[in-house]
């Protein structure tokens, strides 16, 4: 019998039963709960008289829909607080453990989970979010859901699967100076297209992947989704075990020990195979900027905007037009000469402490461009806290950076924080979407390093050739 | 959940690659806590031009195409956020029916939970509908699916496969929460197990 890859391992370790028609019930270990998916679902489970099986597995906070600006009034809009304020009762009427929005440690549910140590190797974890996939960076099977089966899991600890595929993308050699886990996210949904992992999970592996930090792992787990995967995951090794050690949910002592000992045994077997495989050279991989609206319509900085004209398939040069009409760019200009408005520093993708001192790094001693209005909304309460600590705060204020509350903020826009018609950003977050971060507003998905050069020079440039124009 | 067995209805057709569920409904209809009344929201930007006003050319706004129960769409349909906000507004607006060349999974999977029944067919099927959807106002199919077939206002039957346990699960209309709970014992048993396992999952 061949060997099984870490997903088969850890899919196998939660198989409850298998029904006649090849359906599996699997077993959830954790599920993170947030306002904006889970109202309906605490609903239908009251209309039904059923219970919440394991309040104690679960952690909710609220970080959709709230202001990122001064909260020590309350939220402003009715609609907005009536969500947050469903949650919090919801919460307290099951007994499951909720993060306000007076805790230092709320903040976006996917720095959250893994910053408690609630996020651990070998589990199983969703939640009513795409973007779940982000904990896969633990050696976690981590996936997003939509509100029935949010109160399938309250209900039932359990969810009805069907087995996906395995994709091994595989990363190897060394990463050039100033590009991140962001670039090499972007570059294999750029090169795979947005459905390229749809019915898949994937397991990122080579030494470029071994050598990223956990929150760059996070990184590159969270847009998995962005490939249409259903789950990104990267095998626990040392780092896994040492971010986890002493987190406020972690186990300790000697249940650690024999976790560790349990979880080094996740690794994909040398003799397992993949349904698919996926091969990049990290010395390929260049900052990348997206240009259209999907994550999938990107290049490399030093690239230019494709042009319609020379794409054969009908299907894609349409959508290509449609992209680029959208965000009114012009066919074969340079990346670089993409002139933006706003910077947004933040989101589940790229917000995270490490993600903040290597922006601050390129914001130190510089101005934002007087044309662009730049932001950083820390991902969580304790990011915030410890960026503070650092003094990060000041180098992005002095750098004319606004210095935000934690949220998911624009990478969605649900709370005030928008972009109106037009406006072009440049964005850590995740999604380019028509109209994701505002109506009529224009989205480039970047890394935080190249979003800070792009907010100081007013519009893209290259950064490993980057001289700033100002002393 | 409703049952579905036949939908026969008017075709509507959307012709464009990575339907994202952030324009089936945009960000500000997800405030609600309810599940209802999301058809307000359904497609909202492609609907209104940037003053506002209703765009003729996006298929809502044509009186052809009203009463739509079946959507026409292209790859990778549903892609993005798993905003189950996505299948309610379609519901809310009548849409009981998506057929396209390929699905996001997690809108896939939040159709079926919803009564709705997304369908997959080959592109070849797919062009040929948009030509004829285009060309013949008032077109209709009927769908079926317990025989898993489409049946063509000229005579032509188009086979679709879909999960045995899915179609079970639409067909009759079925509590899948229910179907889980009969199967308290094998969870039990399963987190006995585990607790001896893997104690550090139950200690937290």
């Amino acid at each position: 019998m061949s060997g099984q890859t870490m997903f088969e391992k850890i899919w196998d370790a939660h198989v409850v039963r298998e029904n006649e028609a090849g359906t599996t019930l699997l077993y959830i270990d954790r599920h993170l709960v947030h306002e904006v998916t889970s109202p309906q679902a605490f609903e239908g489970l009251k209309l039904a008289g059923r219970t919440v099986r394991h309040p104690e597995f679960i952690l909710a906070v609220p970080d959709h829909n709230v202001p990122t600006t001064d909260r020590s009034h309350g939220i402003t809009d009715p609609i907005s607080a009536k969500q947050i304020e469903t949650l919090e009762n919801n919460c307290r009427e099951w007994g499951i453990p909720f993060f306000g929005l007076a805790d230092q440690r709320q903040g976006i549910v996917h720095v959250i989970g893994p910053e408690q140590g609630f996020t651990l190797p070998g589990m199983t974890i969703v939640c009513g979010d795409s973007h779940t996939s982000t904990h896969g960076a633990f050696g976690a099977l981590a996936f997003g859901i939509g509100t029935s089966e949010v109160e399938h899991v309250l209900s039932t600890q359990c969810l009805l699967q069907t087995k996906p595929l395995t994709l091994l993308v595989q990363v190897d050699g060394t990463l050039s100076q100033h590009c991140s886990a962001k670039d090499i996210i972007l570059a294999i949904i750029a090169r795979i297209g947005t459905a390229g992992a749809t019915g898949y999970v994937v397991e990122y592996a080579g030494d470029t992947i071994r050598a990223l930090s956990m929150e760059g792992r996070m990184t590159l787990c969270n847009m998995s989704i962005e490939a249409g995967a259903r789950a990104g995951m990267i095998a626990p090794d040392k780092h896994t075990f040492d971010y986890v050690c002493g987190r406020p949910l972690a186990p300790t002592g000697k249940v650690f020990d024999d976790a560790v000992e349990s979880w080094r045994q996740l690794n994909t077997d040398s003799d397992a195979t993949f349904n698919k495989v996926v091969e990049l050279q990290a010395a390929d991989i260049a900052p990348q900027v997206t240009w259209g609206t999907n994550p999938g319509m990107g290049t490399a900085v030093d690239q230019r905007v494709p042009d319609p004209r020379s794409i054969q398939d009908n299907a894609v040069r349409a959508a290509t037009q449609q992209a680029l009409d959208y965000m009114g760019l012009t066919p074969g200009i340079p990346m670089t000469e993409i002139a933006i408005d706003k910077a947004f520093i933040g989101s589940c993708t790229n917000a995270r402490i490490e993600d903040l001192r290597l922006a601050a790094s390129y914001a130190k001693g510089k101005k934002v461009h007087q044309r662009v209005h730049a932001m950083v909304v820390p991902g969580s309460g304790l990011v915030k806290m410890q960026a503070e600590d650092e003094g990060l705060d000041q180098v992005f204020q002095e750098a004319g950076f606004e210095w935000r509350e934690a949220g998911c903020s624009m990478c969605l826009a649900m709370n005030p924080d928008v972009l109106r018609p037009g406006e072009r950003c440049a964005s850590t977050s995740n999604r380019n979407f028509e109209g994701r971060q505002g109506k009529g507003g224009r989205t480039h998905l970047v890394s935080p390093a190249m979003a800070v050069a792009a907010a100081i020079e007013g519009h893209f440039v290259d950064i490993r050739s980057w001289t700033p124009s100002q002393p | 959940m409703d049952p579905f067995t036949t939908v026969t209805g008017l075709v509507a057709s959307l012709d464009r690659l990575n339907v994202d569920t952030d324009q089936i409904i945009p960000k500000q209809y997800l405030k609600t806590i309810k599940r209802t009344g999301l058809k307000e929201g359904l497609f909202y930007d492609w609907r209104h031009t940037s003053d506002g006003s209703l765009d003729p050319t996006f298929f809502m706004n044509q009186p052809r195409f009203s009463g739509t129960s079946i959507l026409l769409g292209r790859d990778n349909f549903g892609c993005g956020s798993s905003r189950e906000h996505a299948p309610w507004a379609l519901l809310d607006y009548g849409i009981r029916c998506v057929i396209a060349p390929s699905f996001a999974d997690i809108f896939y999977n939040n159709c079926f939970q919803n009564g709705m029944l997304p369908i997959v067919l080959p592109d070849g099927d797919i062009n040929a509908l948009f030509d004829t959807v285009t060309a013949t106002e008032g077109y209709q199919l009927t769908v079926n699916l317990d025989a898993q077939s489409i049946s063509t206002p000229e005579g032509n039957v188009l086979q679709f496969t879909i999960d045995p346990f899915r179609k079970s699960c639409l067909l009759n209309g079925l509590d899948t929460i229910g179907l889980t709970l009969q199967h308290e014992g094998d969870i039990a048993a399963y987190e006995a197990k585990q607790k001896l396992a893997a104690p550090w999952l139950f200690s937290g």
